[in-house]
């Protein structure tokens, strides 16, 4: 499934890095504690968090997510949309929580093959 | 759902509160912060959430939630376990990750908490 | 159904390992007044994220609570640094906190605006190098509306606290 699938699907806001809205997603990550995502993060995840500082491109950057949800109608500062834009790498927005929108990508099909 | 069931969909460990596995949660939260579980009151939920910390707990008390779930495999040390004995919140461990716990639950009924922000 | 409940915790900085215990001491009176749940909710929450801006950031501290006909009363009042621009700290996502407190699941600059979203009537004071006091009121019902005043801000402000070393 593609970001932009997801995005209209779930009529996420796009908040920078349209660019990358054809990145390929393989999985879903939860989680705000920056030093876990760079541990157990992977490619191809599209990553649900309420950090919104530009540390987040970083940790997309290097493990190569698929793009981040903002969740709890987080917005990103100028800093990241500008870092977003420049990485391909699309924020979206969530007003709501990531519970509900993990089970639903979840039920959708974004997860590991096997588990 | 209850807890017990919880415990079988996330193939959990009871840590604590092996007592309380027949209690009702109404909806589930996920974070690792914990700032915005208290955004608005939660009564009854049930927390997702990787940081194994007394301060889990805490929030978990105001908050009001029902029970904790430790995801990622985390697992308390002894101290925040006898913290959340002592404000009677069950805990539960998975090797699940937050993503896949959460889509687990959902998949099997379990709501969240609707509030308006 | 009530008569007037005062209580006073005193808040230490830094102390990480008892942070958040008077909060659930003033949520557990409340319940066992029999106060209606959404105040409760709304108190304790309230009480906690103050008392976590007090051990992060600020001096020692006192945290108290009147319960009375008309609702809730919390004060906070500490001797730290003082919040150098009180409308940037009121914002989300903005915060002071370093990097161990992160670890902790705190400082993601929701405290305050936690508070304004669940308090009746918030007011913050604050002064570089002298502090900061907050006041929260929560009503029992909504035609009891006043303005709030506090009885610990004159000691604040006179930087007499005592009991606050």
């Amino acid at each position: 499934m593609k970001v932009r699938d997801i995005q209209s699907e779930f009529n996420l806001e796009i908040a920078a890095g349209s660019k990358g809205l054809d990145r390929e997603v393989t999985d879903g990550y939860c989680g705000d504690l920056l030093s876990d995502v760079m541990a157990n993060a992977g490619p191809g995840d599209i990553w649900l968090t309420m950090q919104s500082h530009q540390n987040i491109l970083a940790v997309a950057v290097l493990k190569e997510l698929a793009a981040i949800v903002l969740v709890n109608g987080h917005r990103p500062d100028e800093d990241t949309k500008a870092r977003a834009d420049k990485e391909g790498i699309p924020v979206l927005l969530s007003p709501g929580s990531s519970y509900p929108l993990a089970g639903r990508l979840f039920a959708a099909g974004i997860k590991k093959k096997q588990e | 759902m209850k807890l017990s069931e919880v415990k079988e969909i996330l193939k959990a460990k009871v840590i604590s509160g092996e007592d309380k596995l027949d209690i009702e949660v109404s909806g589930g939260a996920a974070s690792d912060l914990m700032s915005d579980l208290l955004r608005k009151p939660k009564e009854g939920s049930l927390l997702l959430t990787g940081l194994a910390s007394i301060q889990a707990i805490n929030t978990s008390v105001i908050g009001g939630m029902a029970a904790i779930v430790f995801v990622r495999g985390k697992k308390p040390d002894q101290a925040i376990i006898s913290h959340a004995k002592k404000h009677k919140i069950p805990i539960l461990s998975t090797s699940y990750n937050m993503f896949s716990s959460c889509g687990r639950l959902y998949a099997r009924g379990l709501r969240s908490i609707t509030w308006l922000s | 159904m009530v008569s007037n409940i005062i209580k006073e915790f005193r808040i230490e900085a830094k102390d990480f390992i008892h942070a958040g215990e008077s909060s659930i001491e003033i949520r557990r009176i409340l319940k066992s007044m029999g106060l209606d749940a959404d105040i409760t909710q709304r108190v304790s929450i309230c009480a906690y994220e103050a008392e976590m801006n007090v051990v992060m950031h600020g001096g020692n501290g006192i945290i108290s609570m009147i319960l009375d006909e008309t609702g809730v009363i919390l004060e906070v009042m500490d001797k730290g640094p003082g919040i150098d621009d009180i409308n940037l700290a009121l914002t989300e996502g903005f915060t002071t906190a370093g990097e161990e407190v992160q670890q902790m699941g705190f400082g993601a600059g929701m405290g305050l605006p936690n508070i304004i979203r669940n308090a009746d009537y918030f007011k913050i004071y604050s002064e570089t190098a002298k502090g900061a006091y907050l006041i929260m009121c929560f009503w029992l019902t909504n035609t009891i509306r006043r303005e709030c005043s506090g009885r610990l801000f004159a000691a604040w402000n006179n930087n007499r606290h005592d009991g606050v070393g």
